[in-house]
């Protein structure tokens, strides 16, 4: 599989796909996408690179252990249910900003819940995959 | 008094912080534990001789109406000293007796709870709670038993005695519920009141049914005696205590207890006054061929136990009265020649009481104790087991009718009760000094001291019976008649018929002791009818139930993945066929069905091709391949119909599978084919028929209304709540974000397991 | 085509438990996938299926009220396919390791595992 064509394409593939699972997930508000479809294009985005170049070419671009996501992620979404304890509402209570930002419409607890979404589900795809790829 | 009662807890749950201290010299602490709750108790007998009750009460779990309330009167209180005060002693016998036993520290853990539980047991006024106590007595009992867990024969008494007694625990707790119900509450002062209620009740038959079975069950009644003999196994403190003095006598204590409550109809009387009568019998002719002390023993303590069931039975005054007395008779003089028993041997290594004799040569206090308690067992006078015979006979004298046959039966069970005792208190004791057993010394006093203060005071009791007379046995009487009548317990009662019938008991006992010598041989003849004995039968029962359930698990769980599935599926298929057959409104509305397109045909087709590919392929990466495709045309529908969301993820989540499965195709097993083609048409047929009936169902489910109120309420709200327009996403990261909150950690979950399974290190066994 | 969506349903969950009865542990593994996936457009096909009227509602109004496809399915099913991805790749790596180890694949011979070796 690692032809130069591949190689090349690869290396500019990873950012535009990365780029495009970032506004994929910030768009599934309104339109669809969201925290999962999102996270899984960016998986599959470092997967081809990994396909082309190799895990460590891969790994070394993330420079950490994918698997540290999970616990991230998993904090961020935590973190934008508990947010809503610390003024008196319930757990997990929608808290929006009170402009729009331009691009993203409307930025409140949700969005960061999306995003913490998003970041589990490419630490949980991507260690399953590198640690496969690894061990055979 | 809460205190008091789960201060054995406490220290049963610090023995394994202390057990440094309770192996070595602390060990000598430990029975001041229940010498200091002896004293607690004895505190209060000026208080509850004069009739007044001590009443303590905690709150539990108000809403059941199950509180912790405690009720110190008459019979608890009899009770209450017996245990702490039989405790005492035999904490400071175990002193000795288990000097230096690696696990002394657990004993004395068990045997504080223990003590614990039967006080709660003894002093519940809440027959829940002491429904619980009652259960921790017979687990704390199953620990004592199996003490000696390396042997085979002890943990298999401990499991007999806790299945027999635990099966007793259950009928007891239907019983209380039951009794609860019945009455209005659980208090037991509450249930007096009730009564003449709870007599006339139409449960009142299952009441008494499951109550007798409990005590029947715990104290070792016909036909469910054969445990006590097998808890044996336990060392002997623990026999004396729980298997003589205390835990047995816990189902009395339950009869003694309910008597005023629901006593003094035919059928109470009745049932207990023949298997009190079948048991006492029963147990003391068994006891006659024993050559085992502890043999000996166990059997006239189920006959002891049968002799109070049966006098509780009678129901009249002057056999309660006789139970009262004799409860505390033949804890004295059991306990005496238990932990006599206990010290011969520990000293000489054996029990037989065929080889035994001439001891009083070495251990002259230990042989006084036996002699002592040999003759209260006797019933000879003055000692105060006389009183508690002349009770009896004078409680089954007046009873009309059958006067002739009970006191009969009384007889032959005190004669060779008194046989047993002379066996075992007397026998061992007299006669010359076999060489073996010369260098045999006496114990340490810890050991026998104990057993002489308990044949004392059976000695010092009935010489002066006024000791105990108001301050104990008036209160136990009071409680158990539940009215004011006072008694008089006195030695002599001048020359009268019940004197003559004492006389002659001693008489018959001293004749039969005179001819019957035991042997090996008389003992094995009884053996002969061991076959039809209620032991072997549960034996036999048990084996029989272990074997159905062997077969049972064997044959539903047998390990293979598929029979699981046939069985479920093909029981789930004759269900839904069988619903089916009896009526189905299939209806079709083709107006309602949306329209077809040359592509989605051509997708469905391509899927159906997909699926029969990955089935029959013999290749794995066609198979492979095969499942990519129907994952794609998946998302194709999903595109179709309105589903952008899935469709994305669908094509995401389908491209990572078809990675995975190529990663690791080739470390995978190559298709074989294990099933003959049999096999395999049984399972097309099942899955055939399964499939069909999925698609029935969904055909008849989509020809019923739909109600879509929760998507109508999500698609209102989205945006007007939540802000949203992507109505789907809204539901998952708002609506429902908590479920996604789940999800992702599952998903997390997995990915460690992937990884541990992956990463870890292949342990020994899998490297061979 | 909602007809023809059942007939590809009861095909999905025939085909799975056809293979789940299969000794081989990769063909157990397919059939649970298969059976997922039938599981999956079964819950998108009761929740009625529309064309062309996705959940989301238009930039001009503040909630759907014409016929729409329902979002609650879809929602389930989101989270049923990506749940269903990390199960697989579990079951697939358990099944590689029990390989391993055991060297079969005959799940006839796994069944004596859980026995205590003496």
């Amino acid at each position: 599989m690692k032809t130069i064509i591949f190689k090349t394409a690869s290396t500019y593939l990873l950012p535009l796909l990365v780029l495009f699972s970032i506004f994929i997930l910030l768009r599934g508000h309104y339109l669809p996408g969201g925290g999962f479809v999102g996270g899984l294009i960016a998986s599959i985005a470092f997967v081809i690179h990994s396909f082309a170049n190799g895990i460590d070419q891969t790994k070394s671009i993330i420079k950490f252990h994918p698997g540290f996501l999970m616990p991230i992620g998993l904090a961020i979404a935590l973190v934008s249910g508990a947010a809503p304890l610390l003024i008196g509402e319930s757990f997990m209570t929608g808290l929006w900003f009170e402009e729009p930002l331009s691009v993203i419409g409307m930025v409140g607890s949700a969005l960061f819940f999306d995003t913490g979404v998003y970041l589990v589900v490419i630490g949980v795809t991507l260690t399953i995959i590198f640690t496969i790829s690894e061990t055979i | 008094m809460i205190i008091a009662i789960l201060s054995g807890f406490i220290v049963a749950s610090m023995v394994p912080i202390l057990s440094k201290l309770i192996k070595g010299k602390g060990s000598i602490l430990l029975p001041f534990l229940p010498l200091g709750l002896f004293a607690y108790f004895i505190s209060f007998i000026p208080k509850v001789s004069n009739g007044i009750a001590v009443d303590r009460f905690y709150s539990w779990v108000p809403s059941f109406g199950i509180d912790l309330s405690f009720r110190l009167d008459g019979l608890s209180m009899l009770f209450a000293l017996l245990i702490t005060g039989i405790g005492t002693l035999v904490f400071f016998y175990t002193f000795s007796y288990l000097k230096g036993h690696p696990y002394l520290d657990r004993f004395y853990g068990y045997l504080s709870m223990f003590m614990a539980s039967m006080l709660g047991l003894v002093l519940s006024d809440n027959i829940i709670t002491l429904f619980i106590f009652w259960e921790l007595t017979s687990i704390s009992s199953f620990f004592l038993i199996g003490f000696n867990n390396d042997d085979p024969n002890s943990r298999k008494s401990a499991l007999l005695a806790l299945s027999i007694t635990g099966l007793g625990g259950l009928f007891l707790l239907a019983g209380v519920l039951l009794l609860g119900t019945s009455g209005g509450t659980y208090s037991i002062q509450d249930l007096l009141s009730q009564s003449e209620a709870l007599k006339s009740s139409a449960n009142y038959n299952w009441i008494i049914f499951l109550l007798f079975i409990a005590a029947f069950t715990k104290s070792a009644q016909f036909p469910f005696h054969f445990w006590l003999p097998g808890a044996m196994k336990a060392p002997t403190p623990v026999s004396t205590y729980l298997h003589s003095a205390t835990m047995v006598k816990a189902g009395i204590y339950l009869l003694a207890r309910f008597t005023p409550v629901l006593g003094g109809t035919p059928e109470w009387n009745n049932t207990l006054i023949i298997v009190g009568a079948v048991t006492m019998t029963y147990a003391a002719i068994h006891a006659l061929f024993r050559l085992d002390m502890k043999g000996i023993l166990a059997y006239s303590t189920i006959s002891a136990l049968g002799i109070l069931v049966f006098l509780i039975g009678l129901g009249t005054e002057q056999a309660l009265l006789a139970a009262g007395v004799f409860i505390l008779v033949h804890a004295l003089y059991k306990a005496t020649l238990f932990l006599v028993t206990g010290i011969v041997d520990h000293e000489t290594g054996t029990r037989d009481v065929s080889v035994l004799s001439g001891l009083r040569k070495v251990m002259m206090p230990v042989a006084i104790a036996a002699f002592l308690a040999a003759l209260s067992n006797a019933g000879a006078p003055p000692f105060f087991g006389f009183i508690g015979k002349d009770l009896i006979y004078e409680a089954t004298l007046y009873l009309g009718d059958w006067a002739y046959v009970l006191t009969g039966a009384a007889i032959v069970t005190n004669v060779c009760l008194l046989f047993a005792g002379l066996l075992a208190g007397y026998k061992p004791f007299v006669g010359a000094l076999p060489t073996q057993f010369e260098k045999v010394h006496l114990p340490h006093p810890t050991m026998w001291a104990p057993p002489l203060i308990l044949a004392g005071l059976g000695l010092l009791f009935g010489l002066i019976p006024s000791l105990i007379e108001k301050s104990i046995i008036q209160p136990v009487f009071t409680s158990l008649v539940n009215n004011e009548t006072v008694i008089h317990i006195k030695l002599w009662h001048g020359f009268n018929i019940v004197l003559g019938l004492s006389l002659l008991t001693l008489t018959l006992g001293a004749m039969l002791y005179w001819k019957l010598k035991p042997s090996e041989n008389l003992m094995s003849k009884t053996l002969r009818f061991e076959v039809i004995s209620p032991k072997s039968l549960v034996e036999k029962f048990r084996s029989l139930f272990i074997g159905l359930a062997q077969f049972w698990t064997g044959f539903f769980q047998n390990g293979y993945l598929r029979n699981y599935v046939i069985t479920i599926l093909g029981f789930l298929t004759l269900l839904l066929g069988y619903r089916l057959y009896q009526g189905v409104n299939l209806y079709i509305d083709f107006a309602s069905l949306t329209d077809l397109t040359i592509y989605e045909v051509i997708v469905v087709i391509i899927m159906a091709v997909s699926i029969i590919f990955t089935v029959f392929s013999k290749s794995r990466l066609v198979a492979v391949a095969s499942l990519g495709v129907i994952g794609y045309a998946i998302c194709l529908i999903f595109l179709f119909y309105s589903a952008p969301d899935l469709a994305m993820t669908q094509f995401s989540i389908d491209t990572l599978t078809v990675i995975l499965f190529v990663l690791v195709i080739y470390n995978l097993p190559k298709y074989k084919t294990f099933s003959s083609i049999g096999v395999r048409i049984r399972d097309g047929v099942l899955s055939i028929f399964f499939g069909t009936l999925i698609a029935i169902l969904t055909l008849e489910v989509l020809s019923e209304p739909l109600n879509r109120e929760t998507s109508i309420f999500y698609a209102e709200s989205a945006y007007l709540l939540a802000k949203g327009k992507n109505v789907v996403n809204v539901i998952l990261v708002d609506f429902r974000g908590f479920d996604t909150m789940v999800e992702i950690t599952v998903l997390v979950i997995a990915a460690i397991g992937v990884f541990s399974l992956l990463k870890l290190r292949l342990k020994s066994i899998e490297k061979e | 085509m909602e007809l023809l969506l059942v007939m590809l349903i009861g095909l999905l969950y025939a085909s799975g438990i056809y293979m789940m009865l299969r000794r081989s542990m990769v063909k157990l593994i397919i059939g649970l996938i298969l059976l997922g996936n039938g599981a999956n457009m079964l819950i998108f096909l009761l929740g009625r299926i529309v064309k062309g009227k996705p959940p989301i509602i238009d930039s001009a109004s503040k909630m759907l009220t014409e016929i729409y496809a329902d979002p609650v399915p879809q929602a389930l099913i989101l989270t049923a396919i990506v749940i269903s991805f990390g199960l697989q790749s579990f079951a697939i790596i358990l099944v590689k390791r029990a390989y391993k180890i055991t060297a079969t694949d005959d799940l006839d011979e796994l069944n004596t595992t859980d026995e205590i070796y003496e």
